[in-house]
Protein backbone atom coordinates (compact mmCIF):
# COMPACT_ATOMS: atom_id res chain seq x y z
CA UNK A 1 0.00 0.00 0.00
CA UNK A 2 1.43 3.17 -1.19
CA UNK A 3 0.91 5.29 2.71
CA UNK A 4 2.34 8.58 0.71
CA UNK A 5 0.00 9.30 -1.48
CA UNK A 6 -2.75 9.23 1.57
CA UNK A 7 -1.10 11.58 2.92
CA UNK A 8 -2.50 14.99 2.80
CA UNK A 9 -1.18 16.97 0.29
CA UNK A 10 0.25 19.48 2.79
CA UNK A 11 2.95 16.92 4.01
CA UNK A 12 4.81 17.49 0.25
CA UNK A 13 5.03 21.13 0.77
CA UNK A 14 8.86 22.05 0.65
CA UNK A 15 10.60 21.47 4.40
CA UNK A 16 11.43 25.00 3.39
CA UNK A 17 8.55 26.91 4.83
CA UNK A 18 8.12 25.73 8.32
CA UNK A 19 4.95 25.86 9.33
CA UNK A 20 3.38 27.79 12.43
CA UNK A 21 3.32 25.87 15.44
CA UNK A 22 -0.31 25.77 16.79
CA UNK A 23 0.23 23.40 20.13
CA UNK A 24 3.35 23.26 21.77
CA UNK A 25 4.54 21.48 25.27
CA UNK A 26 7.46 22.27 27.73
CA UNK A 27 8.70 19.72 30.17
CA UNK A 28 4.57 18.71 30.69
CA UNK A 29 4.00 16.07 33.26
CA UNK A 30 0.44 14.73 34.63
CA UNK A 31 -0.08 13.31 38.04
CA UNK A 32 -2.97 11.21 39.44
CA UNK A 33 -2.45 11.44 42.93
CA UNK A 34 1.15 11.50 43.78
CA UNK A 35 1.67 9.10 40.78
CA UNK A 36 2.80 10.82 37.74
CA UNK A 37 1.75 9.24 34.71
CA UNK A 38 3.77 11.68 32.05
CA UNK A 39 7.04 12.84 32.83
CA UNK A 40 8.53 16.19 30.97
CA UNK A 41 7.42 15.81 27.35
CA UNK A 42 8.31 18.19 25.06
CA UNK A 43 6.35 18.16 21.91
CA UNK A 44 5.60 20.88 19.27
CA UNK A 45 2.01 19.98 16.86
CA UNK A 46 2.14 22.22 13.59
CA UNK A 47 -0.78 23.92 12.64
CA UNK A 48 -2.92 22.20 9.54
CA UNK A 49 -1.53 18.63 10.56
CA UNK A 50 -2.15 15.45 11.96
CA UNK A 51 0.38 14.43 14.93
CA UNK A 52 -0.25 11.26 15.87
CA UNK A 53 1.19 9.65 19.37
CA UNK A 54 1.64 6.12 19.49
CA UNK A 55 2.64 4.06 22.51
CA UNK A 56 1.71 1.05 24.21
CA UNK A 57 -1.13 1.09 26.98
CA UNK A 58 -0.61 2.37 29.87
CA UNK A 59 2.62 4.92 28.47
CA UNK A 60 0.16 8.08 29.45
CA UNK A 61 -0.69 9.10 25.67
CA UNK A 62 -4.55 9.64 26.65
CA UNK A 63 -3.31 11.13 29.72
CA UNK A 64 -1.20 13.45 27.44
CA UNK A 65 -3.80 14.06 25.51
CA UNK A 66 -6.20 15.35 28.32
CA UNK A 67 -3.62 17.88 29.26
CA UNK A 68 -3.78 19.57 26.16
CA UNK A 69 -7.22 21.18 27.07
CA UNK A 70 -7.19 20.52 30.61
CA UNK A 71 -9.43 17.86 30.60
CA UNK A 72 -7.26 15.69 32.76
CA UNK A 73 -7.90 17.98 35.71
CA UNK A 74 -11.59 17.13 36.05
CA UNK A 75 -10.63 13.95 36.68
CA UNK A 76 -10.41 13.96 41.08
CA UNK A 77 -7.15 14.45 42.28
CA UNK A 78 -5.54 14.58 38.89
CA UNK A 79 -3.20 17.90 38.21
CA UNK A 80 -0.81 18.72 35.70
CA UNK A 81 2.79 20.42 35.69
CA UNK A 82 4.78 22.01 33.03
CA UNK A 83 3.82 24.40 29.98
CA UNK A 84 1.38 24.15 26.95
CA UNK A 85 1.10 26.75 25.12
CA UNK A 86 -1.86 27.31 22.29
CA UNK A 87 -1.21 30.35 20.22
CA UNK A 88 -0.04 32.54 22.59
CA UNK A 89 -2.26 31.43 25.37
CA UNK A 90 -0.57 30.08 28.51
CA UNK A 91 -2.90 26.97 28.94
CA UNK A 92 -1.74 26.38 32.31
CA UNK A 93 -1.42 30.01 33.91
CA UNK A 94 -3.08 30.77 37.15
CA UNK A 95 -5.13 33.63 34.98
CA UNK A 96 -6.19 31.07 31.56
CA UNK A 97 -9.98 29.57 32.18
CA UNK A 98 -10.11 26.17 31.74
CA UNK A 99 -13.38 26.57 29.85
CA UNK A 100 -11.41 28.71 27.48
CA UNK A 101 -8.99 26.51 26.76
CA UNK A 102 -11.72 23.90 26.12
CA UNK A 103 -13.62 26.03 23.61
CA UNK A 104 -10.53 26.79 21.56
CA UNK A 105 -9.63 22.76 22.14
CA UNK A 106 -11.96 19.98 20.42
CA UNK A 107 -12.37 17.00 21.94
CA UNK A 108 -13.39 13.09 20.42
CA UNK A 109 -13.22 11.04 22.82
CA UNK A 110 -12.47 6.95 22.70
CA UNK A 111 -16.35 5.85 22.54
CA UNK A 112 -18.64 7.51 20.93
CA UNK A 113 -20.43 9.60 23.20
CA UNK A 114 -23.70 11.87 21.46
CA UNK A 115 -25.98 13.18 24.18
CA UNK A 116 -28.75 10.45 24.09
CA UNK A 117 -31.52 12.71 24.65
CA UNK A 118 -30.68 14.85 21.94
CA UNK A 119 -31.42 14.86 18.24
CA UNK A 120 -28.39 14.63 15.55
CA UNK A 121 -29.38 18.02 15.11
CA UNK A 122 -29.39 19.33 18.77
CA UNK A 123 -25.91 17.35 19.43
CA UNK A 124 -24.32 19.34 16.41
CA UNK A 125 -25.60 22.36 17.57
CA UNK A 126 -24.94 21.40 21.36
CA UNK A 127 -21.52 23.35 21.73
CA UNK A 128 -22.60 26.56 20.29
CA UNK A 129 -26.07 26.80 22.68
CA UNK A 130 -23.94 25.29 25.69
CA UNK A 131 -21.43 28.70 25.38
CA UNK A 132 -24.77 30.84 24.96
CA UNK A 133 -23.89 32.06 21.20
CA UNK A 134 -26.84 34.26 20.10
CA UNK A 135 -27.31 32.71 16.63
CA UNK A 136 -31.00 33.40 14.74
CA UNK A 137 -32.16 29.75 14.04
CA UNK A 138 -31.12 30.04 10.18
CA UNK A 139 -28.01 30.70 11.50
CA UNK A 140 -27.84 27.33 13.17
CA UNK A 141 -29.54 25.55 10.67
CA UNK A 142 -26.29 26.54 8.62
CA UNK A 143 -24.00 25.54 10.99
CA UNK A 144 -25.22 22.45 11.57
CA UNK A 145 -25.51 21.71 7.98
CA UNK A 146 -22.02 23.02 7.70
CA UNK A 147 -20.33 20.90 10.15
CA UNK A 148 -22.08 17.51 9.21
CA UNK A 149 -20.61 17.85 5.85
CA UNK A 150 -17.22 18.65 7.11
CA UNK A 151 -17.80 14.94 9.22
CA UNK A 152 -19.32 13.66 5.83
CA UNK A 153 -22.12 12.58 7.95
CA UNK A 154 -24.52 15.11 6.08
CA UNK A 155 -25.77 12.66 3.20
CA UNK A 156 -26.77 10.27 5.87
CA UNK A 157 -28.68 11.95 7.82
CA UNK A 158 -29.98 14.57 6.43
CA UNK A 159 -33.39 13.01 6.48
CA UNK A 160 -33.51 12.45 9.81
CA UNK A 161 -31.94 15.38 12.06
CA UNK A 162 -34.17 15.36 14.23
CA UNK A 163 -34.21 11.26 15.21
CA UNK A 164 -32.23 10.56 18.25
CA UNK A 165 -28.40 10.67 17.53
CA UNK A 166 -28.14 7.76 20.11
CA UNK A 167 -29.95 5.76 17.29
CA UNK A 168 -26.96 6.19 14.58
CA UNK A 169 -24.85 3.35 13.65
CA UNK A 170 -21.28 3.54 15.86
CA UNK A 171 -19.31 4.82 13.40
CA UNK A 172 -22.41 7.50 12.42
CA UNK A 173 -22.04 8.39 15.80
CA UNK A 174 -18.24 8.81 16.10
CA UNK A 175 -19.16 11.49 12.86
CA UNK A 176 -21.45 12.97 14.62
CA UNK A 177 -19.32 13.42 17.68
CA UNK A 178 -16.94 14.57 15.66
CA UNK A 179 -19.16 17.29 13.95
CA UNK A 180 -20.18 18.67 17.44
CA UNK A 181 -16.55 18.84 17.94
CA UNK A 182 -15.91 20.89 15.00
CA UNK A 183 -18.91 23.12 15.49
CA UNK A 184 -17.31 25.18 17.82
CA UNK A 185 -14.77 26.12 15.09
CA UNK A 186 -11.89 24.78 17.04
CA UNK A 187 -8.50 25.64 16.35
CA UNK A 188 -7.15 21.93 17.46
CA UNK A 189 -9.08 19.11 17.57
CA UNK A 190 -8.08 16.52 20.07
CA UNK A 191 -8.89 12.41 19.44
CA UNK A 192 -8.47 9.48 21.55
CA UNK A 193 -8.55 6.37 19.99
CA UNK A 194 -11.30 7.65 18.30
CA UNK A 195 -11.92 4.05 16.17
CA UNK A 196 -11.18 1.43 18.45
CA UNK A 197 -15.09 1.56 19.02
CA UNK A 198 -15.31 0.79 15.12
CA UNK A 199 -15.59 -1.49 12.58
CA UNK A 200 -13.12 -1.61 10.01
CA UNK A 201 -15.56 0.17 7.16
CA UNK A 202 -15.99 2.87 10.01
CA UNK A 203 -12.40 3.49 10.79
CA UNK A 204 -11.79 3.89 7.16
CA UNK A 205 -14.30 6.57 7.00
CA UNK A 206 -12.82 8.20 9.90
CA UNK A 207 -9.28 8.25 8.63
CA UNK A 208 -10.81 9.38 4.92
CA UNK A 209 -12.44 12.57 7.19
CA UNK A 210 -8.94 13.29 9.06
CA UNK A 211 -7.37 13.50 6.06
CA UNK A 212 -9.58 15.58 4.59
CA UNK A 213 -9.82 18.02 8.02
CA UNK A 214 -6.32 18.54 8.35
CA UNK A 215 -6.39 21.01 5.62
CA UNK A 216 -8.51 23.31 8.31
CA UNK A 217 -7.47 21.88 11.98
CA UNK A 218 -4.80 21.21 13.46
CA UNK A 219 -5.50 16.80 14.73
CA UNK A 220 -3.89 15.51 17.24
CA UNK A 221 -4.71 11.50 17.50
CA UNK A 222 -3.75 9.13 20.30
CA UNK A 223 -3.91 5.64 18.72
CA UNK A 224 -2.69 2.25 19.54
CA UNK A 225 -3.09 1.08 15.79
CA UNK A 226 0.44 1.70 14.49
CA UNK A 227 -0.87 1.43 10.86
CA UNK A 228 -3.61 4.05 11.48
CA UNK A 229 -1.00 6.32 12.93
CA UNK A 230 0.89 5.69 9.53
CA UNK A 231 -2.12 6.18 7.04
CA UNK A 232 -3.18 9.25 8.73
CA UNK A 233 -0.43 11.30 10.42
CA UNK A 234 2.35 13.55 8.96
CA UNK A 235 3.88 13.23 12.75
CA UNK A 236 3.86 10.79 15.04
CA UNK A 237 5.19 10.63 18.60
CA UNK A 238 6.11 7.58 20.59
CA UNK A 239 5.72 7.30 23.95
CA UNK A 240 6.68 4.43 26.67
CA UNK A 241 6.53 3.81 30.29
CA UNK A 242 9.67 3.06 31.95
CA UNK A 243 9.57 1.00 34.89
CA UNK A 244 9.01 3.69 37.01
CA UNK A 245 5.58 3.95 35.21
CA UNK A 246 6.07 6.94 34.00
CA UNK A 247 5.31 7.84 30.81
CA UNK A 248 7.92 9.70 28.30
CA UNK A 249 8.30 10.84 24.84
CA UNK A 250 11.44 8.26 23.30
CA UNK A 251 10.86 9.64 19.88
CA UNK A 252 9.15 12.56 17.67
CA UNK A 253 9.45 13.26 14.27
CA UNK A 254 7.92 12.53 10.53
CA UNK A 255 5.66 10.03 10.21
CA UNK A 256 7.88 8.30 7.43
CA UNK A 257 10.84 8.56 9.69
CA UNK A 258 10.04 7.43 12.59
CA UNK A 259 8.09 4.37 10.95
CA UNK A 260 10.91 3.25 8.52
CA UNK A 261 14.67 4.50 10.03
CA UNK A 262 13.61 4.92 13.51
CA UNK A 263 16.45 6.65 16.21
CA UNK A 264 15.89 4.52 18.95
CA UNK A 265 15.80 0.86 19.65
CA UNK A 266 13.12 0.85 21.67
CA UNK A 267 11.00 2.27 19.01
CA UNK A 268 11.82 -0.10 16.53
CA UNK A 269 11.33 -2.72 19.10
CA UNK A 270 7.92 -1.66 19.12
CA UNK A 271 7.06 -0.68 15.85
CA UNK A 272 8.44 -4.37 14.38
CA UNK A 273 5.86 -5.96 17.54
CA UNK A 274 8.63 -6.94 19.83
CA UNK A 275 6.83 -5.48 22.56
CA UNK A 276 3.14 -3.72 23.33
CA UNK B 1 2.98 -53.67 17.46
CA UNK B 2 0.07 -54.85 20.16
CA UNK B 3 -2.34 -52.79 21.71
CA UNK B 4 -3.77 -53.31 24.52
CA UNK B 5 -7.11 -52.39 25.24
CA UNK B 6 -8.15 -52.37 28.99
CA UNK B 7 -11.92 -52.45 29.42
CA UNK B 8 -13.54 -49.48 30.70
CA UNK B 9 -16.34 -50.44 32.77
CA UNK B 10 -19.50 -47.58 32.70
CA UNK B 11 -21.62 -49.05 34.33
CA UNK B 12 -21.33 -47.40 38.00
CA UNK B 13 -21.01 -43.95 36.19
CA UNK B 14 -24.60 -43.39 34.62
CA UNK B 15 -26.70 -44.54 37.80
CA UNK B 16 -24.73 -42.06 39.71
CA UNK B 17 -25.20 -39.23 37.48
CA UNK B 18 -28.30 -39.72 36.95
CA UNK B 19 -29.12 -39.69 40.88
CA UNK B 20 -26.92 -36.41 40.80
CA UNK B 21 -29.34 -35.07 38.18
CA UNK B 22 -32.62 -36.03 40.08
CA UNK B 23 -31.29 -34.53 42.54
CA UNK B 24 -30.74 -30.82 40.91
CA UNK B 25 -33.90 -30.78 39.49
CA UNK B 26 -36.18 -31.25 42.42
CA UNK B 27 -33.81 -28.74 44.03
CA UNK B 28 -34.81 -26.92 40.99
CA UNK B 29 -38.49 -27.29 41.50
CA UNK B 30 -38.11 -26.74 45.42
CA UNK B 31 -36.65 -23.20 45.10
CA UNK B 32 -38.40 -22.02 42.05
CA UNK B 33 -41.42 -22.98 43.75
CA UNK B 34 -40.41 -21.03 46.86
CA UNK B 35 -39.66 -17.85 44.67
CA UNK B 36 -42.92 -18.19 43.25
CA UNK B 37 -44.97 -18.48 46.67
CA UNK B 38 -42.80 -15.80 47.91
CA UNK B 39 -44.01 -13.52 44.63
CA UNK B 40 -47.77 -14.46 45.23
CA UNK B 41 -47.64 -13.08 48.75
CA UNK B 42 -46.53 -9.95 47.94
CA UNK B 43 -48.51 -9.75 44.49
CA UNK B 44 -51.41 -10.54 46.91
CA UNK B 45 -51.01 -8.54 49.78
CA UNK B 46 -51.12 -5.31 47.07
CA UNK B 47 -54.14 -6.98 45.13
CA UNK B 48 -56.01 -7.59 48.83
CA UNK B 49 -55.56 -3.94 50.20
CA UNK B 50 -55.85 -2.35 46.84
CA UNK B 51 -59.59 -4.31 46.37
CA UNK B 52 -60.06 -4.19 50.03
CA UNK B 53 -59.88 0.00 49.43
CA UNK B 54 -61.86 -0.31 46.61
CA UNK B 55 -64.77 -2.25 47.71
CA UNK B 56 -65.11 -0.33 51.13
CA UNK B 57 -64.58 2.73 49.48
CA UNK B 58 -66.25 2.63 46.10
CA UNK B 59 -69.96 2.86 47.91
CA UNK B 60 -68.93 6.80 49.47
CA UNK B 61 -68.48 7.81 46.16
CA UNK B 62 -70.33 9.86 44.20
CA UNK B 63 -70.24 13.94 43.25
CA UNK B 64 -71.17 15.23 46.54
CA UNK B 65 -67.86 13.67 48.10
CA UNK B 66 -65.82 15.58 46.15
CA UNK B 67 -67.46 18.62 45.94
CA UNK B 68 -69.11 19.17 49.64
CA UNK B 69 -67.57 19.38 53.04
CA UNK B 70 -68.05 17.34 55.80
CA UNK B 71 -71.17 17.27 58.06
CA UNK B 72 -71.53 18.29 61.00
CA UNK B 73 -70.67 15.24 63.80
CA UNK B 74 -73.04 12.35 63.33
CA UNK B 75 -74.69 13.75 60.44
CA UNK B 76 -75.09 11.60 57.20
CA UNK B 77 -73.79 12.66 53.62
CA UNK B 78 -71.29 15.56 52.88
CA UNK B 79 -67.79 14.98 51.46
CA UNK B 80 -63.90 15.93 51.67
CA UNK B 81 -63.54 18.60 49.53
CA UNK B 82 -61.95 20.43 51.34
CA UNK B 83 -58.97 17.84 52.32
CA UNK B 84 -58.62 16.69 48.66
CA UNK B 85 -57.82 20.96 48.43
CA UNK B 86 -56.01 20.53 51.29
CA UNK B 87 -53.84 17.89 50.10
CA UNK B 88 -53.39 18.90 46.62
CA UNK B 89 -52.04 22.94 48.01
CA UNK B 90 -50.00 21.22 50.78
CA UNK B 91 -48.35 18.58 48.08
CA UNK B 92 -48.02 21.70 45.44
CA UNK B 93 -46.30 24.06 48.25
CA UNK B 94 -44.68 21.26 50.23
CA UNK B 95 -43.24 20.11 46.30
CA UNK B 96 -41.80 23.61 45.74
CA UNK B 97 -39.98 23.68 49.28
CA UNK B 98 -37.84 20.40 49.12
CA UNK B 99 -38.03 19.51 45.45
CA UNK B 100 -35.27 22.05 44.01
CA UNK B 101 -33.84 21.64 48.07
CA UNK B 102 -33.36 18.06 47.76
CA UNK B 103 -31.71 18.27 43.75
CA UNK B 104 -29.51 21.10 44.48
CA UNK B 105 -27.96 18.74 47.56
CA UNK B 106 -28.02 15.80 45.20
CA UNK B 107 -26.14 17.40 42.89
CA UNK B 108 -23.95 19.04 44.83
CA UNK B 109 -22.97 15.46 46.20
CA UNK B 110 -22.78 13.88 42.83
CA UNK B 111 -21.38 16.51 40.75
CA UNK B 112 -19.22 18.04 43.42
CA UNK B 113 -17.74 15.22 45.30
CA UNK B 114 -14.89 15.86 45.84
CA UNK B 115 -16.14 18.77 48.13
CA UNK B 116 -15.29 19.44 51.68
CA UNK B 117 -18.55 19.34 52.25
CA UNK B 118 -20.47 16.32 50.31
CA UNK B 119 -19.91 13.88 52.58
CA UNK B 120 -21.78 15.44 55.97
CA UNK B 121 -24.39 16.70 53.27
CA UNK B 122 -25.07 13.14 52.69
CA UNK B 123 -24.72 11.85 56.29
CA UNK B 124 -27.20 14.37 57.10
CA UNK B 125 -30.04 13.90 54.78
CA UNK B 126 -29.51 10.03 56.03
CA UNK B 127 -30.41 11.19 59.41
CA UNK B 128 -33.18 13.04 58.34
CA UNK B 129 -34.63 10.41 56.45
CA UNK B 130 -34.61 8.66 59.42
CA UNK B 131 -36.28 10.99 62.09
CA UNK B 132 -39.53 9.60 62.81
CA UNK B 133 -42.44 11.72 60.73
CA UNK B 134 -43.74 12.55 64.53
CA UNK B 135 -40.72 14.16 65.73
CA UNK B 136 -40.52 16.11 62.74
CA UNK B 137 -44.05 17.31 62.94
CA UNK B 138 -43.51 18.25 66.87
CA UNK B 139 -40.28 20.17 65.66
CA UNK B 140 -41.91 22.04 62.72
CA UNK B 141 -45.02 23.12 65.61
CA UNK B 142 -42.36 24.29 68.10
CA UNK B 143 -40.56 26.36 65.70
CA UNK B 144 -43.87 27.58 63.56
CA UNK B 145 -46.97 26.80 65.14
CA UNK B 146 -45.79 28.28 68.47
CA UNK B 147 -42.98 30.33 66.94
CA UNK B 148 -42.95 32.27 63.69
CA UNK B 149 -46.55 32.26 62.79
CA UNK B 150 -47.89 31.55 66.05
CA UNK B 151 -50.90 29.34 65.35
CA UNK B 152 -52.33 26.16 63.15
CA UNK B 153 -51.23 26.71 59.68
CA UNK B 154 -51.28 25.11 56.22
CA UNK B 155 -47.78 26.49 55.81
CA UNK B 156 -46.56 24.64 58.57
CA UNK B 157 -48.24 21.42 57.21
CA UNK B 158 -46.38 22.25 54.28
CA UNK B 159 -43.30 22.74 55.64
CA UNK B 160 -43.63 19.75 57.86
CA UNK B 161 -43.94 17.53 54.90
CA UNK B 162 -41.18 19.14 52.97
CA UNK B 163 -38.63 18.12 56.02
CA UNK B 164 -39.90 14.52 55.05
CA UNK B 165 -39.38 15.00 51.13
CA UNK B 166 -36.39 16.48 51.25
CA UNK B 167 -33.72 13.49 51.70
CA UNK B 168 -35.97 10.91 50.11
CA UNK B 169 -36.32 13.65 47.14
CA UNK B 170 -32.12 14.15 47.56
CA UNK B 171 -31.11 10.73 48.08
CA UNK B 172 -33.16 9.25 44.99
CA UNK B 173 -31.65 11.49 42.68
CA UNK B 174 -28.11 11.06 44.09
CA UNK B 175 -28.85 7.54 42.66
CA UNK B 176 -30.09 8.62 39.55
CA UNK B 177 -27.29 11.13 38.90
CA UNK B 178 -25.16 8.55 39.24
CA UNK B 179 -26.12 6.96 36.48
CA UNK B 180 -25.86 9.48 34.08
CA UNK B 181 -22.35 8.11 32.21
CA UNK B 182 -19.53 10.34 33.09
CA UNK B 183 -18.81 10.15 29.44
CA UNK B 184 -21.18 12.44 28.60
CA UNK B 185 -20.20 15.01 31.32
CA UNK B 186 -16.38 14.98 29.48
CA UNK B 187 -18.19 15.36 26.26
CA UNK B 188 -20.02 18.28 27.32
CA UNK B 189 -17.12 19.78 29.38
CA UNK B 190 -14.81 19.12 26.30
CA UNK B 191 -17.17 21.43 23.81
CA UNK B 192 -16.21 24.52 26.21
CA UNK B 193 -19.21 24.27 29.27
CA UNK B 194 -18.90 25.95 32.20
CA UNK B 195 -19.80 23.10 34.76
CA UNK B 196 -23.06 24.07 36.11
CA UNK B 197 -24.54 24.76 32.91
CA UNK B 198 -23.22 20.89 32.07
CA UNK B 199 -25.11 19.64 34.94
CA UNK B 200 -28.32 21.71 33.83
CA UNK B 201 -28.25 21.22 30.38
CA UNK B 202 -27.00 17.57 30.01
CA UNK B 203 -26.88 16.25 33.14
CA UNK B 204 -30.27 16.66 34.32
CA UNK B 205 -32.10 16.29 30.90
CA UNK B 206 -30.24 12.97 31.01
CA UNK B 207 -31.71 12.07 34.12
CA UNK B 208 -35.33 13.34 33.78
CA UNK B 209 -37.42 10.41 34.09
CA UNK B 210 -35.19 9.44 37.07
CA UNK B 211 -35.31 12.97 38.88
CA UNK B 212 -39.30 12.79 38.06
CA UNK B 213 -39.84 9.54 39.74
CA UNK B 214 -37.81 10.87 42.92
CA UNK B 215 -40.49 13.38 43.21
CA UNK B 216 -42.88 11.91 42.65
CA UNK B 217 -41.90 8.89 45.31
CA UNK B 218 -41.40 11.93 47.88
CA UNK B 219 -45.04 13.39 46.96
CA UNK B 220 -46.90 10.46 47.11
CA UNK B 221 -45.02 9.57 50.72
CA UNK B 222 -45.67 13.33 52.42
CA UNK B 223 -49.27 13.09 50.56
CA UNK B 224 -49.89 10.14 53.22
CA UNK B 225 -48.29 11.64 55.91
CA UNK B 226 -50.95 11.93 58.56
CA UNK B 227 -48.85 12.25 62.50
CA UNK B 228 -47.17 15.81 61.31
CA UNK B 229 -50.04 17.01 59.98
CA UNK B 230 -52.13 16.60 62.94
CA UNK B 231 -49.55 18.94 64.38
CA UNK B 232 -49.43 21.53 62.01
CA UNK B 233 -51.98 21.84 59.27
CA UNK B 234 -54.34 20.75 62.34
CA UNK B 235 -57.04 19.67 59.53
CA UNK B 236 -60.15 22.07 58.62
CA UNK B 237 -63.54 21.42 57.88
CA UNK B 238 -64.65 24.13 55.76
CA UNK B 239 -62.65 24.73 52.33
CA UNK B 240 -59.71 26.83 52.69
CA UNK B 241 -56.51 27.89 50.78
CA UNK B 242 -54.87 30.46 53.03
CA UNK B 243 -51.54 29.11 53.84
CA UNK B 244 -51.82 30.99 57.04
CA UNK B 245 -54.89 28.86 58.24
CA UNK B 246 -55.19 25.40 59.10
CA UNK B 247 -56.14 23.66 56.79
CA UNK B 248 -57.45 20.06 55.75
CA UNK B 249 -55.90 17.04 53.93
CA UNK B 250 -56.98 13.37 53.44
CA UNK B 251 -55.21 11.35 55.39
CA UNK B 252 -56.18 13.65 58.52
CA UNK B 253 -60.24 13.18 56.44
CA UNK B 254 -59.39 9.53 56.82
CA UNK B 255 -58.39 9.84 60.69
CA UNK B 256 -61.36 11.86 61.25
CA UNK B 257 -63.96 9.71 59.76
CA UNK B 258 -62.34 6.42 60.81
CA UNK B 259 -61.82 7.21 64.51
CA UNK B 260 -66.02 8.31 64.70
CA UNK B 261 -68.36 5.63 65.85
CA UNK B 262 -70.69 5.97 62.89
CA UNK B 263 -70.92 3.55 59.88
CA UNK B 264 -71.11 6.08 57.39
CA UNK B 265 -68.60 8.03 57.99
CA UNK B 266 -66.71 4.95 58.29
CA UNK B 267 -67.56 4.02 54.70
CA UNK B 268 -66.43 7.59 54.23
CA UNK B 269 -62.81 7.05 55.44
CA UNK B 270 -62.43 3.75 53.30
CA UNK B 271 -63.94 6.64 50.11
CA UNK B 272 -61.20 9.19 51.78
CA UNK B 273 -58.48 6.26 51.33
CA UNK B 274 -59.58 5.10 47.72
CA UNK B 275 -59.40 8.88 46.90
CA UNK B 276 -55.96 9.37 48.15
CA UNK B 277 -54.48 6.19 46.58
CA UNK B 278 -56.11 7.47 43.10
CA UNK B 279 -54.51 11.01 42.79
CA UNK B 280 -51.25 9.78 44.42
CA UNK B 281 -51.16 6.91 41.74
CA UNK B 282 -52.96 9.49 39.01
CA UNK B 283 -50.40 11.99 39.10
CA UNK B 284 -47.47 8.98 39.32
CA UNK B 285 -48.25 7.62 35.78
CA UNK B 286 -49.04 11.09 34.38
CA UNK B 287 -45.59 12.14 35.52
CA UNK B 288 -44.29 8.80 34.20
CA UNK B 289 -45.55 9.45 30.43
CA UNK B 290 -44.42 13.23 30.28
CA UNK B 291 -40.78 11.61 31.25
CA UNK B 292 -41.28 8.97 28.85
CA UNK B 293 -41.69 11.77 26.11
CA UNK B 294 -38.15 11.70 24.41
CA UNK B 295 -36.73 12.37 20.71
CA UNK B 296 -37.38 9.44 18.57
Amino acid sequence: MNATALRPTSSVESPAAPRAIALRTEKLSAYYGTAQAVGDVDLTFEVGAVTAIIGPSGCGKSTLLRCLNRMHETTPGARASGRVLLGDVEVYAPATDPVEVRSMVGMVFQKPNPFPMMSVYDNVAAGPRLRGWKMTRREMDDLVERNLRRAALWDEVKDRLHRSGAALSGGQQQRLCIARALATDPSVVLMDEPCSALDPIATYKIEELLRDLSHEVTIVIVTHNMQQASRVSERTAFMLAADDGVGRLVEFGKTDDLFTMPKDPRTEAYITGRFG
Amino acid sequence: MTVTVTAIAPTSTIPMRHRVVVRRRVAETVIVGLLLVATLVAVALLVTILGYVILRGLPAINVAFFTERPKPFGEVGGGVAPGLIGTLLLAAVSGAIAIPVGIAAAIFVVEYRSGRFSAPVRFAAELIAGLPSIVIGVFVWALLVRGLVGHYAAIAGAVALAVIMVPIVARTVEEVLKLVPNSLREAALALGAPRWKVILRIVLPTARAGVLTACILALARSAGETAPLLLTALGNDFFSTDLLRPIGALPLAIYRYAISPYDDWHTKAWGASLVLVVVIGGVGMLLRVVARQRVR
